[in-house]
């Protein structure tokens, strides 16, 4: 049991770290490029993906966040 | 002249994937300790021998390589980004607003103790490892699709063989003065490269068609690296002293 928490942990640190914003960012953008890539509009993904990156970071650098 | 254009695209082919990885590791090592690193560069190694073992050929048909992509890609862009958002928040002092000299010294003393553990280090271990293995995979796919156009794979597995050597020999001549770099300046430029590596990735892995293909990292690289620096200039304070990247580390 304690293996298995300190695993869970592990990946919660890895991954969420001290900035959930970041985490919840990152998922949005995939999602966000997945739904572009696979669409209409799929040339407009490889500007949006680093777009949303960007956004995700300045969001989690806002002060009422960070 | 057919043998030297297979030898030649396999050689680039692969010098690419294994500058990635090298990146990543020197990266990852620079910064958190070459210990864990390393053992993450081997058992990386290890499972790609196994990987490539077991399949042999077959391996371009059973590896889904997209679903690789998007899950070390994520995990990469993540990473990255918490380390980008780390290092501008120390490079622009941000806390310092409140009590300069007493959240300075937290700073220190975080800088010092964050984050790199007493025991093995799993971060360092992860992120060598994922580098290695998923770029090991892209070394072999171009290896074998390489080797089936030309008919034998003996050629390819040198040129990969040969690109391992230079790039390897590459990586063990920059080591030393990259740890003379600042502390916070090197995670900078790790979160930079981390963020722009697990862009690319995640993009390949959901389908975006990167119209530059393997190029569009050097300019995603640039693009975070300009938009960082314009973060970091609006959110250094005004009323108090800048607190730049090497004034930080070296303090």
């Amino acid at each position: 049991m304690k293996y298995i928490r300190g695993f869970g942990f592990f990946w919660w640190d890895f991954i969420v770290g001290d900035s959930i914003v970041l985490a919840v960012g990152t998922v949005a953008t995939i999602l966000a490029a997945f739904l572009l890539a696979h669409s209409g509009v799929s040339p407009a993904a490889q500007v949006i993906l680093p777009a949303a990156v960007l956004v995700t970071l300045a969001a989690a650098l806002a002060k009422r966040w960070s | 002249m057919n043998s030297v254009l297979i030898f030649s695209g396999a050689f680039l082919a692969a010098s690419v994937e294994m500058v990635e990885a090298l990146t990543i590791v020197l990266a990852v090592g620079v910064t958190r300790g070459w210990r864990a690193s390393l053992v993450g560069v081997g058992v990386g190694l290890l499972a790609l021998a196994v990987v490539v073992g077991a399949l042999g050929p077959s391996l371009v048909t059973y590896v889904p390589l997209n679903a690789l992509r998007v899950v070390i890609g994520s995990l990469l862009l993540v990473f990255g980004l918490q380390w980008l958002r780390k290092a501008i928040m120390r490079a622009t002092g941000r806390k310092a607003l409140h009590d300069e000299a007493l959240i300075y010294q937290r700073e220190v003393a975080e800088l010092e103790r964050d984050p790199i553990p007493e025991g093995f280090d799993w971060v360092a271990f992860t992120v060598s490892f994922k580098g290695i293995f998923l770029e090991g995979l892209e070394v072999a796919f171009i290896v074998l699709t390489f080797g089936a156009n030309h008919g034998s794979y003996g050629l390819t597995l040198v040129a990969a063989l040969a690109a391992a050597v230079i790039i390897t020999s590459i990586g063990l001549l920059v080591r030393a003065p990259l740890s003379r770099v600042p502390e916070n300046t090197i995670k900078f430029a790790v979160g930079l490269l981390l963020t722009s590596f697990g862009t690319f990735w995640t993009g390949e892995g959901v389908g975006v068609d990167w119209s530059l293909s393997d190029f569009t990292i050097p300019v995603l690289i640039g693009v975070f690296a300009l938009a960082s620096f314009l973060l970091l200039r609006l959110l250094r304070p005004s009323t108090t002293k800048p607190v730049t990247l090497p004034e930080v580390a070296a303090s």
